[in-house]
């Protein structure tokens, strides 16, 4: 008895070290293209940097320091970099637009999908993932062709005698929203998609047999109950957004900067890596304190509802 | 008798529904047009011509950074299916164990840092490595691709494992089956869908990377869309829009492959 017990253990003990072994290859690949490069970019945020790029290797908090403050070159006071705060400010504001109109559109184009009949329900699913698949540089580059001053808007509107000049949309912050919307649209429908399919119309019903309004039908019985496609939605919005770079420098131009062109900048003609990498990790912060949101959102709504 | 009431309808919500559609394929359309467009320029129409399409495929620029990428996709996307599906198979239809968490954060990892921070975070690891071993292949770029592709590849064959049961192998092992045996004959016809799913999925997202690509490559490393990229910024000839169509077209047979391999048989 002892000991089938004991052979139980043992093959238990055998099946835990084979599953280690087979996770193997998956760890190693990301701990080595992965994860350890990032605790090489935290390291390289306290070095100072070199002359020609890269870093010397002597230990500073110049990087750091400089994320949010300035140095004066003649009294060596410091003050805010208000060009950093600015890029910080933009990158969050227009994070936060974009999440906000995907669910402005979003809403409804999850909501028209899931009230079509089972049939048509695929096709149109289909048609919202089809761009979710296709490169974000061409989709980022239509919307680029539209919106330029020789674009098609603007064409379209000289000839109709309403504007006598083409209106300047890109390389503006509005550039970059239009972008970005226009991009991560399919990421807030999906989710929102998977929770209004479970939605479950006979509580409508009894909404509006209690004399409710559509208006309250929406906000009382349909909002609450599809809350978590629109949490995941709007973290797997914001998210990217936040971290946008392709976007932001063919849309927003050299001057409407966002936190990934501004990495980028540090690495290139910047020529300052620590700073560079210590704005790396904020980004990197600011992503986990959403995601940390998200996770303890999700979790309390799943309490509530179960 | 009064008019039926409809129960699902939202004031508003299918107009703004329809917009949504309209908008998400009006400038991929306009995109697809100003490719066969005889002008040189892209703000007027000079009549249907496929000039552009010829000349991208004379250009041998344009050629090579494809053959690249394909070059790159398939390796990446065949490496990091593999390694995807022995982690699936280690995290799924099990209890519970000391590391399980652990492996799925260390997994899902890629997913959740930025891009951009990745990419830099590349363009130091692999600058040091090259100035150590003076290698200066491929390999950084699939080697990158490979890790931000195993979490792709990994969710369909998870989700395809988790909705099938033991019974089958047990079955197998009952019959003195060997456990590589059972892989091969029972584990891996079933779980095949999920695999192929998870490899297109990697390959699709392997071949549209611009921004890790577009740093850790090295000089004459050239991808498709770091291609693009770099044109794009030059200056706008219709010539990128017969590329992209051309990537459009391929992206959306792929779509559509997808699409009917991750259907379940019923």
């Amino acid at each position: 008895m002892a000991s089938a017990q004991e052979s139980a253990r043992s093959a238990e003990r055998q099946d835990i070290r084979n599953r280690w072994l087979l996770s193997t290859p998956a760890l190693m690949i990301i701990f080595l293209a992965a994860i350890g490069p990032l605790l090489i970019v935290l390291v390289y945020s306290f070095l100072a940097p070199g002359p020609y790029g890269d870093v010397k290797w002597e230990f500073s908090t110049d990087g750091w320091v400089s994320v949010f403050l300035q140095r004066d070159i003649f009294d060596d006071t410091l003050s805010f970099a208000d060009a950093h705060l600015a890029i910080f400010w933009r990158s969050v504001k227009l994070s936060l637009g974009t999440t906000l109109l995907t669910v402005v559109f979003g809403f409804p184009t999850a909501y028209f999908i899931a009230t079509r009949p089972e049939r048509t329900r695929e096709v149109w699913l289909f048609l919202i993932t089809i761009p979710f698949w296709t490169n974000l540089l061409i989709r980022t580059f239509a919307i680029l062709q539209i919106i330029r001053n020789e674009g098609i808007i603007n064409t379209l509107l000289i000839k109709a005698g309403i504007i006598n000049a083409p209106i300047q949309i890109l390389f503006t912050d509005v550039a970059i929203m239009i972008g970005m919307v226009y991009v991560y649209l399919p990421l807030m429908v999906l989710p929102l998609y998977a929770s209004m399919e479970k939605l479950d119309f006979r509580l409508v019903e009894a909404g509006y047999d209690l004399y409710a309004s559509r208006f309250a039908v929406l906000r009382r019985i349909i909002f609450p109950l599809v809350k978590p496609g629109l949490i995941a939605g709007s973290i797997l919005v914001f998210i990217p957004s936040l971290g946008a770079y392709v976007t932001p420098s063919l849309l927003g131009g050299g001057k409407n900067m966002m936190l990934g062109n501004l990495i980028e900048l540090q690495f290139g003609q910047g020529r300052n890596w620590p700073l560079g990498a210590s704005i790396s990790i904020t980004l990197m912060a600011m992503v986990m304190i959403a995601l940390l949101a998200y996770v303890r959102n999700a979790g309390s709504s799943e309490v509530r509802h179960g | 008798m009064a008019k039926s009431f409809d129960l699902k309808a939202l004031p508003g919500f299918t107009t703004i529904a329809v917009i949504c559609f309209v908008a998400l394929y009006l400038p991929i359309i306009i995109l697809v047009a100003y490719a066969f467009n005889a002008a040189t320029s892209t703000s007027e129409w000079g009549g249907f011509s496929l000039k552009w399409f010829v000349s991208a495929w004379n250009n041998a620029q344009v050629i090579d950074a494809t053959i690249r990428s394909f070059q790159i996709a398939v390796l990446a996307a065949t490496f990091a299916t593999i390694a995807a599906t022995m982690a699936a198979l280690a995290t799924t239809r099990t209890k519970s164990y000391r590391g399980l968490t652990f492996k799925y954060a260390f997994i899902n990892q890629p997913l959740m840092v930025p891009e951009i921070v990745t990419a830099v975070a590349l363009l130091i690891f692999f600058s040091r490595v090259k100035v150590f071993t003076g290698y200066a292949g491929l390999g950084y770029l699939i080697a990158a691709h490979t890790a931000f592709c195993i979490p792709f590849a990994y969710l369909p064959i998870r989700a395809r494992l988790e909705s099938m049961d033991l019974t089958l192998e047990r079955a197998a092992a009952d019959l003195y089956a060997t456990p590589w045996k059972t892989f091969r004959r029972v584990t891996l016809p079933l779980l095949w869908p999920g695999v192929l799913a998870g490899f297109m999925l990697a390959f699709v997202i392997s071949l549209d990377d611009v921004v890790i690509t577009n740093f850790v490559k090295l000089g004459g490393q050239d991808t498709l869309p770091t291609y693009m990229l770099g044109q794009i910024r030059r200056g706008i000839t219709p010539e990128i829009n017969a590329i992209s169509t051309a990537f459009l077209l391929l992206s959306i047979l792929i779509v559509t492959l997808f699409f009917f391999a991750s259907r379940k048989r019923d």
